[in-house]
């Protein structure tokens, strides 16, 4: 392969991880944003959206076939399923923390993490599954660079749902309040907007993303595990941070950036691609120390 | 004969163990301008967001329009029409203007009838008009102070509570402030002033409540009021 070959090839290949990477940090930033939590259940949102996906697939497959059809029908349902839960989460154990100390309901979090992905593993045995699909290994083929339809569908339903997400935050009365909340809760209410709710809307709506991340990398990766959301939930909260955390844009584009970065990674001349991740979190620390609130984070702190 | 739109009874409200209100009553008569006076700490902004709904009152009762609203979460308060300035201004910064008045507008669900509400405050505060797709960080303080009443226009206001609209401003806007706040009543708002300027508040008020360390110590006409004048010098510190 030549190396343009090379760098279109990993190009692909960062795009997807980085997708998924971008929906999860998605999920992170928007709940950071809103109480300033970081939510470490989040990655086990996504683990669980696959597993969701998975069950959903196959109730589905007989009817719906395990092509498109079937993975989207499930997609969605996984989606709507762990979106629920994650405003179940935040009913039952965040929202009665909000006034208690930050660190409190940081190992809340933390517990929360614990519980969903011990469940999973109690559930499953700890075994893999094998998430399997009909999609076939067709792609496009372009001199020596290969990629699969599969890798052009998820990464457009991935373009596609960050930009309804975008729509929703900029021209939406209730995406105006999500972005108002995170700036002056009491103001917002001073506006007649029923805080608690637009709360439960934003764990929905970044829940649900996670579950659509979690689906997605089960069809790409073929196979699930109670685990999975681990890794992914460390990554997309750095891609939050590289993008400056609180900020849509940030997150979609932190994500972006680490999903190349690693896919780039792996091709640094005479080290094995077991160093990518030294390379992006070494790119990471440098980019933090020159620029600490990250790529489209707010440079200086509001003062009254 | 008037009527009573918003009647304080007997309001108790703590800040932990810190006893902010201890016991006020007083009312405000529909098409009424009410100032609430007294140096700083006495409870005033405190007797603002407890009508508001952002602090609980532990004793007493608020009515709204014939409404017990005590209990009520703010979001409900607002959709009555009760409407609150809150002191700071406190825009959307990191927003754009057009946004602020949007949100002011959040419980109405009639986008016709929201663009007719922004042009209405677009007339009244050109300035805002010409920025509209600014941020709200880049204004000016009058100019914030002018959005933060704007915004609150945008809601169907029945009873405007502005908590200090003069503060930090020069003479000059402080003058254009008032002069809006008199519009406003003459279009039929009801208002509730917080004020540390005494003698302009009362310039223009009907009626003055002075507050001192939580409770009401002196109220009348506001004529009666700015001529009194060893009121004035005990508590509004002229
Ligand atoms: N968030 C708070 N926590 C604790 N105490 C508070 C809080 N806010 C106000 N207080 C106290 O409650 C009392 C009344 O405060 P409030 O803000 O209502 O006074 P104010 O009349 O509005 O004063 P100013 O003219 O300075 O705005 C003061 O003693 C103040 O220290
Ligand atoms: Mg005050």
């Amino acid at each position: 392969m030549s190396s343009l070959d090379i760098f279109f090839q990993q190009l692909a290949n960062g795009l997807i991880l980085g997708s998924f990477y971008a929906l999860v940090a998605l999920g992170y930033t928007m709940v950071y944003g809103i109480i300033k939590l970081l939510n470490f259940a989040h990655g086990d949102l996504y683990m669980c959206g696959a597993f969701v996906g998975f069950l959903f697939l196959s109730l589905v497959s007989g009817l719906l076939g395990e092509s498109w059809t079937g993975i989207l029908c499930s997609m969605v349902l996984s989606m709507l399923t762990i979106g629920l839960l994650g405003v179940l989460i935040q009913r039952v154990a965040y929202r009665p923390m909000l006034s208690a100390p930050r660190l409190s309901i940081l190992i809340t979090a933390l517990a929360v993490s614990m519980v969903l992905s011990n469940g999973v593993m109690a559930l499953t045995d700890g075994d893999y599954e094998a998430f399997n699909t009909d999609l076939g290994f067709e792609g496009l083929e372009m001199g020596n660079v290969f990629i699969t339809y599969t890798q052009i569908v998820l990464v457009v339903s991935a373009a596609l749902l960050m930009l309804t997400l975008f729509f929703f935050i900029n021209r939406t009365m209730y995406g105006k309040a999500m972005r108002a909340i995170a700036i002056d809760q009491d103001a917002c209410r001073l506006m007649g907007i029923n805080v608690n709710r637009v709360i439960a809307l934003t764990f929905f709506i970044g829940s649900a993303l996670a579950g659509a991340a979690g689906v997605m990398a089960g069809v790409y990766y073929g196979s699930i595990h109670f685990f999975m959301g681990f890794v992914i939930g460390l990554k997309a909260f750095t891609a939050a941070v590289i993008g400056g955390i609180g900020s849509i844009r940030g997150a979609m584009l932190g994500g972006l950036a680490l999903g190349l970065l690693e896919a780039f990674g792996t091709q640094i001349p005479f080290v094995g691609s077991e160093w990518k991740d030294v390379f992006s979190f070494g790119i990471l620390i440098l980019l933090l120390v020159f620029k600490p609130t990250g790529l489209l984070g707010k440079t200086e702190i509001e003062r009254m | 004969m008037s009527e009573t739109i918003l009647e304080i009874q007997d309001v108790e409200t703590y800040y932990g163990k810190i006893h902010a209100l201890r016991g006020i009553s007083f009312s405000v008569q529909a098409g009424e301008i009410v100032t609430l006076l007294g140096a700083n700490g006495a409870g005033k902004s405190t007797t603002l967001r407890t009508i508001s709904g952002l602090n609980r009152a532990a004793r007493g009762s608020i009515t709204f329009m014939g409404q017990d609203i005590t209990r009520m979460p703010p979001h409900d308060i607002v959709a009555m029409g009760l409407i609150h300035v809150p002191e700071g201004r406190r825009v959307f910064k990191g927003m754009t203007i057009k946004e602020n008045l949007e949100l002011g507008s959040f419980t109405l669900n009639d986008d016709t009838e929201r663009r007719r509400r922004m042009d209405h405050v677009f007339e009244m505060f050109p300035v805002l008009y010409e920025r509209r797709q600014r941020d709200a960080a880049l204004l000016s303080g009058g100019e914030q102070q002018m959005l933060a009443m704007g915004r609150a226009l945008m809601a169907d206001t029945k009873v405007l509570l502005l908590d200090e609209p003069s503060m930090g401003l020069a003479p000059t806007m402080v003058q254009s402030i008032m002069k809006i706040i008199k519009r406003l009543n003459a279009e039929g708002v009801t208002i509730l002033l917080v004020e540390q300027n005494a003698k302009a508040a009362l310039k223009f008020a009907n009626y003055g409540y002075v507050l001192e360390t939580g409770s009401i110590v002196v109220k009348g006409e506001a004529e009666q009021l700015r001529k009194d004048e060893s009121i004035v010098k005990a508590y509004l510190g002229e």
